[in-house]
């Protein structure tokens, strides 16, 4: 009998990696996906064009413009000198804020109610605009800190000391990489297994494989191992890519990672086989296998987390399997998190797993054409 | 014209007559096949309204009711008055925990997302040299979130020790402040930005996925070889399968429209003209980059495949409609302007919040008549009267 599964095996093997396209459509892809979505995929902000509107000719409105052009995170791109010349510049995106310091700067910045400084920030991308703001006052603090010593001004009665865990310095790849490493090894397994049946149902080899002495479960383990292999395979490679190219830390224990890859895995691959055989054609099949990992990676807490969404929603993620992925791959990654600690989301992949594949193997004999 | 033309020569106008009948028919028998398949109707109506309401409410990067533990080492009138600042924010639920100890935990765990620490000499040493710190401590792991949540912190923060300053008698001289104008989307909403760009993402995916198949279905049928022995011409055949397409995918953008200003409330200031011209260019390329994988592959599985890995993960991470292009290294932006979607987005967002802005629009749009040209080009050259 087992034999005959490693035939079985064998058999998946060649069909998905006898075609050169298709061999190269699973291995090629994700490689260069990696690499590009790692640098791709950031949301710290470098070279944000801004352009200075300095009606002040003071010594102190000059310090101000230093500390924006010193900055890494600015590039200015223009000087304006007239009102009329700030629309066309935001309307066009060649700056996204304009930082306009106006006539009186230095004389307000000696009264009581202090100085403003203008600025002007196109709102067209929200997440960008409030990181900027972010930046600039930072960089607005930074300088009021420097005139209040200069001055002997009296100084705060309280300041804020902020300190972050897991990620001192905030590196948004530090977060996003780990979530890549989810990404692509679910859709990697989604393109082995959801075209897998629906082909050889649309071919007519599934009615002989269905004839053969195989048990349905025994097929479902034949179209199972492969996307399981290939899946394992380019997960690890993600990870070492992740650890030693992106140097992402690995504080937590491998086997952790890999009960967690492993029942994430089992998971991704039931809900594939799921989709596949409940459909006809392979457009069906392909149609599925979009409307599951739409969904699964918008919703996963991969770019925004899970938190900001709706009651409803959040309760719909709840049978997603690449949102408990995320939570694991991230915590050992990141924040070391002990096996014990992950058992909670664990046993909803195991469950998800499990009901799926049992789907599967049901549909193998049940949906007939 | 190929060698392989096949209209009769010199028949100037029953010529044309001739291709218009061809074309009707061509066209009749991919819009009977395409309503006889529930799939293909379902991609253009159904995927774009539950896609778009999934997204639309699901997607959000405005942290609010952020979880956050108060350690408060010695409760006096002062910490108070601040713990008070955190509970009437909006953005935060404070939960009160003893000790730093038992904080970390639940930062461990998740529970919360940032702790303030005010220690037990938080009182006595306000307004003396070197002032009271309050310490704050966030879990970095999502640094976008928790840098969202530092600007809150900081905001509840200034806005208290304002107050505060004016109550004791000694109010504060802040030198510089910032007074912030938003153009486009003044309250900041990330939906208003995020819905244009979920509209681009959802296009790419009914472009290529109505289409994706389509030419590799007729070759791994052999019904492309029935095709070949009529005298319809490869450019027939071409247009036969675009135009429903087209027409389909014109319906899903009309109720992805339709639910962006009225279910989500975003304000669309410009026309709906430029908003037709936009996305007419950009469907055409989605459906010519379809049908160049398609046509490539020639093969179903490879095709589906193809279609999954170069439409859906380079239009979500590489379009800038979540991560901003401008930040990302030089090599890497030049691979962003290879995606289509990049100049939907941009004309997209630009249409919805800003106007009709044609130095957004006229160079997005010449990039995509560009790019529509050159797929449903190279499909043209790619596809042959001709068994290999």
């Amino acid at each position: 009998m087992v034999s005959r599964i490693i035939a079985l095996v064998i058999k998946e093997f060649l069909a998905l990696l006898k075609d050169p396209k298709s061999r190269f459509v699973i291995i090629g892809p994700p490689v260069i996906q990696l690499l590009v979505f790692g640098y791709a995929a950031t949301f710290d902000l470098t070279n944000v064009p801004f352009a200075i509107y300095n009606e002040s000719p003071s010594e102190e409105a000059r310090q101000l413009v230093a500390r924006f052009r010193g900055s890494a995170n600015f590039n200015d791109v223009a000087t304006i000198t007239h009102d009329e010349q700030i629309a066309p510049l935001v309307d066009s995106k060649r700056v996204l804020l304009v930082v306009h310091i106006g006539p009186r700067f230095s004389r307000d910045l000696r009264s009581r109610a202090g100085a403003a400084v203008q600025i002007i920030l196109d709102g067209r991308d929200s997440n960008t605009a409030m990181l900027a703001m972010g930046y600039v006052q930072k960089i607005v603090n930074g300088f009021n800190v420097q005139w209040a010593g200069e001055n002997d001004k009296p100084e705060p009665p309280a300041r804020l000391v902020m300190r972050s865990w897991f990620n001192p310095n905030l590196l948004s790849r530090w977060f996003i990489i780990p979530g890549i490493v989810g990404l692509l090894t679910l859709v990697v397994t989604m393109l082995v297994t959801a075209l897998s049946v629906a082909r050889e149902r649309e071919q007519g080899t599934f009615d002989q494989l269905l004839v053969t002495p195989y048990r349905p479960w025994e097929v479902l383990i034949g179209k199972a191992v492969p996307g399981f292999v290939i899946g394992m395979v380019e997960a690890t490679l993600i990870s070492v890519v992740a650890v030693f190219w992106f140097q992402v830390p690995l504080l937590g224990s491998l086997p952790a990672l890999y009960t967690g890859l492993f029942l994430f895995l089992l998971s991704a691959i039931g809900v594939g086989l799921m989709i596949s055989s409940l459909s006809v054609t392979q457009q069906q099949g392909l149609l599925g296998a979009f409307m599951f990992l739409v969904p699964a990676i918008i919703l996963s807490g991969f770019a925004t987390p899970i938190l900001n969404m709706p009651p409803l929603v959040q309760k719909l993620t709840l049978i997603n399997p690449m949102r408990y992925f995320m939570v694991i791959v991230r915590g050992v990654f990141l924040e070391g998190t002990p096996f014990h600690l992950l058992i909670g989301q664990f046993w909803p992949l195991a469950v998800i797993g499990i009901v799926t594949l049992s789907i599967a193997a049901w549909l193998f004999r049940r949906r007939m054409y | 014209m190929t060698p392989y033309h096949n209209s009769p020569p010199g028949a100037g106008p029953s010529a044309r007559r001739l291709t218009l009948m061809r074309l009707r028919g061509l066209i009749r028998k991919e819009f009977l096949q395409a309503f006889r398949d529930p799939s293909s109707l379902g991609i253009a109506f159904v995927l774009p309204v539950v896609l778009l309401l999934l997204f639309g409410y699901g997607v959000s990067l405005d942290a609010e009711n952020v979880p956050v533990a108060l350690v408060v080492e010695k409760p006096t009138p002062d910490t108070a008055s601040l713990c008070g600042a955190f509970e009437h924010s909006r953005y935060f639920e404070p939960v009160y925990l003893h000790g730093m100890h038992a904080a970390l935990q639940a930062l461990s765990a998740h529970r919360i997302q940032a702790i303030v620490h005010l220690r037990e000499d938080f009182s006595r040493r306000l307004f003396s040299p070197g002032s009271a710190a309050i310490q704050l401590i966030v879990n970095g792991v999502d640094a976008n979130t928790a840098r969202i949540v530092e600007g809150y912190v900081e905001g509840v923060y200034g806005n208290w020790l304002e107050d505060y300053a004016v109550d004791k008698g000694r109010p504060l001289n802040i030198p510089a402040s910032i007074e912030q104008r938003v153009w486009f989307n003044s309250n900041l909403r990330s939906r208003n930005f995020l819905v244009p760009g979920l509209v681009a993402v959802i296009m790419t995916l009914i472009g290529a996925l109505l289409t994706a198949l389509l030419m590799a279905r007729e070759w791994e049928r052999g019904t492309m070889e029935a095709l070949m022995v009529t005298p319809v011409t490869i450019r027939e055949i071409l247009i036969g399968k675009i135009v429903p397409y087209f027409i389909l995918g014109m319906g899903g953008m009309a109720l992805s429209v339709i639910m962006a200003v009225w279910q989500f409330d975003v304000p669309l200031r410009g026309s709906i003209w430029v908003l037709l011209l936009g996305t007419s260019l950009f469907l055409l390329t989605a459906l010519g980059m379809g049908l160049l994988i398609s046509t490539t592959a020639r093969n179903q599985f490879v095709a589906g495949q193809l279609a999954i890995i170069t439409t859906f993960l380079p239009a979500f991470i590489l379009s800038g409609f979540i991560f901003d292009i401008g930040s990302m290294p030089p090599v890497i932006r030049a691979i962003t302007y290879l995606i289509p979607a990049r100049y939907f987005v941009a004309i997209l967002q630009t249409v919805f919040l800003a106007g009709d802005v044609w130095p957004i629009i006229a160079p997005n749009s010449l990039a995509l008549m560009i790019m529509a040209t050159v797929f449903i080009g190279l499909t043209r050259l790619k596809t042959r009267k001709r068994l290999d």
